[in-house]
């Protein structure tokens, strides 16, 4: 019984995320003129994992009170690289996409190790390393467009439909979170990153591995975003060296790593918490749409739907006592 | 007598140099020397004159973004800020007569009622900054969707906006550095000679001790917010005479120079630590750097390539923290 309530405290966040995406989603396909389809379910979800898999990269870096400017240009740059290399015959594509995944990881690696070893603030030296990904990804991609023999079968697997039903893009997201967060989390390396985002000195005193950690979360980082790049990918078919693609991505994962209930200080929250504040921010886009509403105001909507977002998180500040307490 | 004041000067002057700003100015003068290798236009007064011009408009708006810095925190919503204030001050210039005379003042307001926004949530509302300019910068875009989409407002600027940006009033000297140089000393008058800016010193460096201290942060953080907001604006004002046009994405490419800028200057992106000098050095450093990087030809991946290596050179020069120990 109390085993239940812990874990119950420690994951209220996703919860709540979780049920305000559903009511949400509820709401979005009760008024979709086409109902309750797999079809609506499948568009709605393969824009939906995109931004997904860029916020559970943010989650990684947020936990541990950092900031990673640069999701989106790795977002961008493995879009390009894989437009270029998963292409020919499933031998080739399969090199393709292993070469694509240690490209981002590499990145994020690169963006540990100018945390760790340059001792550089993570939002100065990921913006700075976001403009050289993003270099990269213009340098091979000056011109949007895609490989000739492009392996698109390869790709529609992931974009379609699992037994006519399920999206298969849902059941990869699913797969990742258990293959990469799953084991992350309930690892030693994982617990001190949530150290090192509660207390990065008193994980340093209790001897935990914080460099260890900190270079782990930010390679699964470029991981995960290179994941989103390369589903970005499957979607296309091409890709596109775009700086306001970039940059969105990096803004938007922020967005949903905070509705998904992820604490921008570190050391609480989760990337299925991330994945949910994902989904509901795209299906706040789409709720739009379906109550025909001039696609003028979605921006503005969407933008005033973050404002009133955040500043629910901000009503424990009326029920401080100690106006102390409000300057940490 | 005047020559021991002069001493005193030069004495000041070497106490206030720190080794960032140093590098910072060395490395100006490093660049421009590789430049006039390249060719010997880099070190006439015109070419000199006309990157100080062009590094005004970020000067003016890297002066807000310092100042946000210094309190230990970031403003993300410069990009639709910067576009607020253009596309508002072209729209008034549309109303008329009347409308040519506020069209700047106007501008610079739309910026500081973001800018109040964003205090706001920062600063009473306990939003950590990253989260509440982020979502400023989405409704000032949404605002700006709808305003361009469903009012179809003027975008060309007024006489007056035009004249600030590129027109010269005395010897040469662009009107938009003379305006950066105003910017600048107030802000240099603000941040060193007032309670207001050694306040902000003050929170940027551990806030509780501000409040404790008896100074009202929530206010200070409200101000310089509301700055910051008014500064961005006024630089998307200037942008918008320059280009003799507002358009929506016109503050996307000014985000990141600023935030650079500042860092490159010197500044601690933790707060408390940083001088304007630094931020005119990181300013002008930054926008030699793109100037020589597209006077050498050289195609826009290799441009942000080396843009970025050498923010990160720079910052492992002197940005880097103490150990963990």
């Amino acid at each position: 019984m109390r085993e239940w309530r812990f874990w119950l405290a420690e994951n209220r966040s996703t919860l709540v995320a979780f049920t305000i995406f559903i009511v949400m989603f509820w709401i979005y396909v009760a008024n979709h003129p086409a109902g309750f389809t797999a079809n609506v379910v499948q568009t709605a979800a393969n824009k939906g994992v995109l931004l997904a898999l860029v916020a559970m990269a943010q989650t990684m870096v947020v936990l541990t009170a950092g900031i990673d400017l640069s999701v989106g240009m790795i977002f961008v740059l493995c879009n390009c690289l894989a437009s270029q290399l998963m292409a020919g015959d499933a031998w080739h594509t399969g090199v393709g996409l292993v070469l694509v995944l240690a490209a981002g990881a590499a990145c994020g690696a690169v963006n540990g190790l100018l945390v760790i070893v340059g001792r550089l603030q993570p939002i100065v030296a990921t913006i700075a390393s976001g403009a050289i990904y993003f270099g990269l990804a213009l340098w091979l991609r000056p011109d949007p467009g895609g490989a000739d023999n492009f392996n698109s079968d390869f790709a529609d697997l992931f974009t379609g439909k699992l037994f006519g039903k399920i999206p298969a893009s849902l059941a990869a997201l699913a797969a990742v979170a258990l293959v990469v967060w799953v084991p992350f989390s309930r690892s030693a390396i994982g617990r001190t990153a949530y150290a090192v985002g509660s207390s990065e000195l008193s994980a340093y005193m209790s001897g935990a591995p914080v460099r260890a950690a900190k270079l782990v979360v930010y390679t699964l980082a470029g991981l995960l975003a290179a994941l989103g790049g390369v589903f970005l990918t499957f979607l296309t078919y091409s890709g596109e060296a775009s700086a306001g693609n970039g940059g969105n991505y990096t803004l938007f994962s922020i967005a949903a790593v905070v509705l998904g209930g992820v604490s921008l200080f570190g050391g609480s929250g989760s990337a299925i918490g991330a994945i949910f504040g994902a989904l509901m921010f795209r299906t706040i886009g789409d709720l739009l749409f379906v109550f025909n509403l001039d696609p003028l105001w979605q921006p503005l909507f969407q933008g005033l739907v973050l404002l009133a977002a955040v500043c629910v998180g901000s009503a424990r500040v009326f029920q401080v006592r100690n106006r102390l307490e409000l300057f940490p | 007598m005047s020559e021991n004041a002069e001493k005193g000067f030069a004495d000041a002057i070497k106490r206030r140099i720190d080794p960032p700003v140093a590098i910072a100015f060395a490395c100006i003068i490093v660049m421009l020397l590789f430049g006039s290798l390249y060719s010997s236009s880099f070190l006439s007064p015109e070419y000199l004159l006309q990157q100080l011009k062009v590094a005004s408009f970020l000067g003016v708006i890297a002066t807000g973004t310092m100042i946000v810095i210094l309190l230990g925190q970031i403003d993300l919503s410069i990009p639709w800020v910067v576009a607020v204030g253009g596309m508002m001050s072209t729209a008034a210039t549309g109303w008329g007569p009347v409308g040519h005379v506020i069209a700047i003042p106007f501008g610079i307001a739309c910026g500081v009622a973001l800018g109040l926004v964003n205090g706001f949530g920062v600063a009473y509302l306990r939003i950590p900054s990253m989260i509440i300019t982020l979502a400023v910068n989405a409704v000032a875009q949404g605002l700006m969707v709808v305003h361009t989409g469903g009012f179809s407002p003027q975008d060309s600027s007024s006489p007056a906006m035009r004249a600030l940006a590129t027109g010269e009033l005395f010897f040469g000297l662009p009107n938009a550095l003379i305006v950066w140089a105003v910017v600048g000393a107030g802000a240099i008058f603000l941040l060193n000679r007032t309670t207001f800016g050694r306040a902000v010193y003050g929170i940027g460096n551990r806030e509780r001790a501000a409040y404790l201290s008896g100074i009202d942060t929530q206010r200070v953080v409200l101000i310089a917010f509301a700055l910051a907001g008014g500064l961005s604006a006024f630089g998307g004002v200037l942008l918008a005479g320059y280009a003799s046009k507002a358009a929506q994405a016109m503050g996307d490419p000014y985000l990141l120079p600023a935030i650079a800028g500042v860092v490159l200057g010197g500044a601690s992106i933790l707060g408390g630590r940083g001088s304007y000098f630094g931020t005119v050095a990181g300013v002008i450093l930054i926008t030699l750097l793109q100037s020589i990087l597209s006077v050498v030809q050289m195609p826009e991946a290799g441009r942000q390539i080396t843009y970025g290596i050498v923010i990160v050179a720079m910052l492992l020069l002197y940005g880097r923290e103490s150990r963990t120990r």
